[in-house]
C-alpha cells in the first residue's frame, strides 16, 4: 500500500497516512464547504488498510478548527478506524486540543462517547 | 447594533472565496484586538457555521428564485464585550415552517440535552450531499451558550425573510 499525503490549505487539514508504519495524522483546519470529497481518499485508503492491518495503528488528530460538515466525515474516519481495530489493528487515537479550548476537548469527548476505541485527550500547552 | 460597533457587513451573493476572505479579515481583526484565544476560536467557529449556512442555502436555491431573493446580508460586530453575528436571507414559506420547528426544538433543550441531541444527529442523522447534516444550528446554540434568536418575516405568499441574531458572550 502507498502512503497518502494531502497538503493542508486555509480550509483543509494536512493528512498523512503511512500504512507500513500504521500512522495517521490529521492536522490543521477543516472548514471546507463540501467536506465529503475532501475526506473520500482517506476513507477509501482506510477501508483498504482494514483488510491488511498492522498490529498497532497510531492516530493523531490535531485540529485547530473544524466545521459541522467535517464532523460527519471525521466520524466516518473513526468508524473505519473502529473496523481496523476490530480487525486487529490495535488503534489508539490521540485527540489534541489547546489548553483553553474547551469546545475542542468537548468535541473529542463527543466522539469518544460514540466510538468504541481508546481515546487519549492530549493537551497542547500554549507557547 | 450601533453603527460604530460594526466590524464587517455585507450584502450580496455569497461565494466560497468571499467566505475565505471574510474569515481571514475577522481573524486578523480579532488578533489586533488581542482577544483571548478561547474567544477568537469560539467566534471563528460560530462564524464558519453561520456563513456556511448562508452559502449552502443559496446553493440549494432553484433558478426560478425571484430577482433579489438570492441576496443575503450579514453583519459582524462587537457590543461592549460581546460579539454579535447577524445573518438574513430569503426562504420559501414552506421551508420557513420546517426551519422554525427545528429551531424551536433546539431552543427547548438545556445544555446537556443539546449535547445528547448533537451526538444523536451526528451519529444517526442523514448527511446531505453537501456534507451538512442539520448540525450547524445545534453547534451554534451549544458554542454560544445562548438560545437561538431568530425571526421570520413574511414578505409575500411565497417568501419569508429569515434572520438570525447570534450573541457570543466573553
Amino acid at each position: 500500500m502507498e502512503n497518502l499525503v494531502i497538503e493542508g490549505s486555509p480550509k483543509t487539514p494536512t493528512i498523512k497516512f503511512n500504512p507500513e508504519e500504521g500512522k495517521l495524522l490529521i492536522q490543521g483546519r477543516s472548514i471546507p464547504e463540501n467536506s465529503i470529497d475532501f475526506y473520500k481518499p482517506l476513507v477509501d485508503i482506510l477501508e483498504e488498510y482494514a483488510g491488511n492491518v498492522k498490529p498497532a495503528t497510531r492516530v493523531d488528530i490535531v485540529l485547530e478548527y473544524f466545521n459541522t460538515s467535517s464532523s460527519k466525515c471525521i466520524l466516518d474516519v473513526f468508524k473505519k478506524l473502529e473496523k481496523i481495530n476490530e480487525a486487529g489493528g490495535g488503534v489508539a487515537i490521540n485527540w489534541h486540543y489547546e489548553e483553553d479550548d474547551e469546545d475542542m476537548l468537548e468535541a473529542g469527548e463527543d466522539y469518544q462517547a460514540i466510538i468504541n476505541i481508546p481515546f487519549k485527550m492530549v493537551e497542547i500547552e500554549e507557547e | 447594533m450601533e453603527q460604530d460597533k460594526i466590524m464587517l457587513s455585507f450584502k450580496g451573493n455569497v461565494t466560497s472565496e468571499l467566505l475565505t476572505s471574510v474569515l481571514q479579515i475577522m481573524e486578523s481583526k480579532m488578533e489586533k484586538l488581542n482577544e483571548p484565544n478561547r474567544i477568537k476560536k469560539k467566534v471563528y467557529n460560530i462564524l464558519v457555521e453561520a456563513l456556511q449556512n448562508l452559502y449552502h442555502h443559496l446553493d440549494k436555491q432553484p433558478d426560478s428564485v425571484p430577482q433579489g431573493h438570492n441576496t443575503v446580508i450579514f453583519m459582524i460586530g462587537k457590543k461592549e464585550e460581546d460579539y454579535t453575528i447577524f445573518t438574513g436571507n430569503y426562504i420559501t414559506n414552506d421551508n420557513a415552517v420546517k426551519l422554525k420547528t427545528r429551531l424551536e426544538k433546539i431552543n427547548s433543550l438545556d445544555p446537556d440535552e443539546l449535547k445528547a441531541y448533537y451526538k444523536e444527529v451526528l451519529n444517526n442523522g442523514m448527511m446531505s450531499d453537501k456534507g451538512g447534516g442539520g448540525l450547524g444550528m445545534i453547534d451554534i446554540a451549544r458554542k454560544s451558550g445562548k438560545k437561538l434568536d431568530f425571526d421570520f418575516h413574511k414578505v409575500d405568499d411565497e417568501y419569508s425573510f429569515y434572520s438570525l441574531n447570534i450573541n457570543i458572550p466573553q
